[in-house]
């Protein structure tokens, strides 16, 4: 049986977090310095860079702090920033978590603050010990998955084996959750086609036009120097592999990063900016992928990899799936499955795939993952701008 | 898997893809024709299964994965040198390629 803790509006969570978190990178140090002080894995810092105020990342750090996993959060203010510190605060506490507020300037400079910081934090964890474990069945469960340092065995061992896990959980009524339009340009058609409803199948197409779009303007597709060593020749070679993750379940809906479905099915993360492209890059890095989906409400991630990705994540665990056997060899330490196996001919994708929903389950009910034993706890969050969701893009029916 | 160095993914496809790294100068038989290969071959890299003239579709997963851009002899490595994508340009660090 698995167990969740049981947050006072009602959803469950995984892990038991309190979140430390800066709303400027001028409030950046202080608040490490109250997590490293904290010495405590369920005690983590997450932030964001920018002074200048952005409703995206807002919302986003709105979803992580009143993620299921965390039970409680220090907000770490300058005191200056554009970051609207009170909505955050109201938000966390209208969820019925615990929320403090340390603004620097306020609370006489670094040292008081960090001093403040470390005893509000030794609050914040008493309080979340007394959270309550309740019953949690694999239908409240919210899965994402990423690809990242991804190669030419990807799309043949991992990804297909996300898929497979994929399919069980949603049978299961589990949310599932895929994303990166980017990296699924030339796969629009066969995937608007998995929609739900015809309407939602064109809001899939104009969304990979968007990001087909937006990556050309940047000059540089979702393709790393990484991808072509490892025998990746195209964007739409990489797209291919990368679809395998989203298994062979219709298509529920079409998400943007924050947004949190609440029906079991397989949903598509909509990343690309909406409007002019500005900012930059949709996302810098996998780890702003990781975070996006996390605020959406994943509990954890399923994160194939085929040169070898090391990363974890702050406030959900990460579970890695390396498609490439000698990669896995090289990086077994940081590996939580090795889907080599296929390539080599000695597992099927589907005992893979049933290899990796037991892990899933496993993780669930508390066992570490690679990168959480490890101590990751990557995260990155930037600037963009999002219109709303249209209304086909989450069809009623089911 | 055709031999312990290749696979093929897809019946339709015109590329088998390596899972076991094959070195310049070692020939491997490919569904009973031996052919030599002309440079090392890593995993996850492809080799063309038939000869691929330039402008034809690079077929991978059964799905077309960019166009070649110059003719591709059997057994031929086929990666950024003779290949391109058919809607954005890939880059290594060194460069831009396929534009």
């Amino acid at each position: 049986m698995m167990k969740g803790y049981l947050r006072a509006d009602g959803r469950k969570g995984i892990r038991n977090i309190v979140l430390v978190t800066y709303l400027v990178e001028c409030a950046h140090h202080v608040a490490r310095a109250i997590v490293n002080e904290s010495a405590n894995s369920n005690v983590q810092l997450i932030g964001f860079p920018g002074c200048y105020p952005n409703e995206y990342s807002l919302k986003i750090m709105e979803g992580l702090c009143t993620h299921p996993n965390v039970a409680g959060v220090l907000i770490v203010s300058l005191g200056c920033e554009g970051f609207n510190r009170e909505q955050l605060a109201n938000t966390i506490k209208a969820s019925g978590r615990a929320v403090d507020t340390l603004v620097i300037q306020k609370s006489g400079g670094t040292r008081k603050t960090i001093e403040a910081g470390v005893s509000s934090v030794r609050e914040l964890l008493i309080t979340a010990e007394k959270t309550e474990l309740v019953a949690m069945e694999i239908s409240e469960l919210m899965v994402g998955t990423i690809c990242g340092g991804s190669d030419g065995t990807s799309g043949i061992g991992a990804n297909p084996a996300v898929g497979h896990c994929f399919d069980q959980l949603v049978a299961k009524d589990a949310i599932c959750i895929f994303e990166e339009t980017g990296e699924l340009i030339g796969c629009e058609q066969i995937m608007a086609e998995r929609a739900i409803t015809p309407e939602l199948g064109v809001e899939i197409m104009k969304s990979v036009e968007k990001a087909e779009k937006y990556y050309t303007k940047m000059g540089y597709g979702s393709f790393a120097p990484g991808n072509a060593e490892g025998g990746l020749t195209t964007q739409e070679e990489k797209s291919m592999g990368a679809y395998a993750k989203s298994g062979s379940s219709k298509i529920h809906g079409l998400i943007k990063p924050g947004d949190i479905p609440t029906q079991g099915g397989l949903y598509l993360m909509d990343v690309v900016p909406d409007g002019e492209p500005m900012y930059g890059f949709p996302n810098i890095v996998d780890s702003a992928e990781i975070v996006e989906m996390i605020a959406s409400g994943c509990h954890l991630t399923l994160f194939t990899t085929g040169r070898g990705s090391v990363v974890g994540s702050a406030v959900s665990p990460v579970i890695k799936v390396c498609a490439n056997p000698e990669t896995y060899d090289n990086l077994a330490d940081d590996m939580d499955i090795n889907a080599g196996k296929v390539i080599k001919g000695e597992a099927t994708v589907a005992q893979v795939g049933d290899e990796i929903y037991e892990l899933v389950i496993e993780v669930a009910q508390g066992k570490q993952s690679k990168s959480e034993e490890l101590g990751h706890q990557e995260f990155v969050l930037t600037y963009k701008k999002f219109s709303g969701i249209g209304p086909a893009c989450l069809p009623k029916v089911r | 898997m055709i031999n312990k160095h290749f696979v093929l993914l897809n019946k339709t496809d015109n590329v088998f893809v390596c899972c076991k790294r094959l070195l310049s100068g070692c020939s491997t038989t490919l569904e009973d024709v031996e052919v030599s290969m002309t440079t090392d071959i890593t995993v996850g890299h492809k080799i063309a299964r038939q000869v691929i003239v330039k402008g034809e579709k690079i077929i991978k997963y059964g799905v077309s994965i960019g166009s070649a851009i110059e003719d591709i002899a059997f057994g031929e490595h086929v990666h950024m040198h003779n290949m391109k994508s058919d809607y954005i340009a890939s880059h290594t660090r060194q460069s831009r390629v396929g534009e």
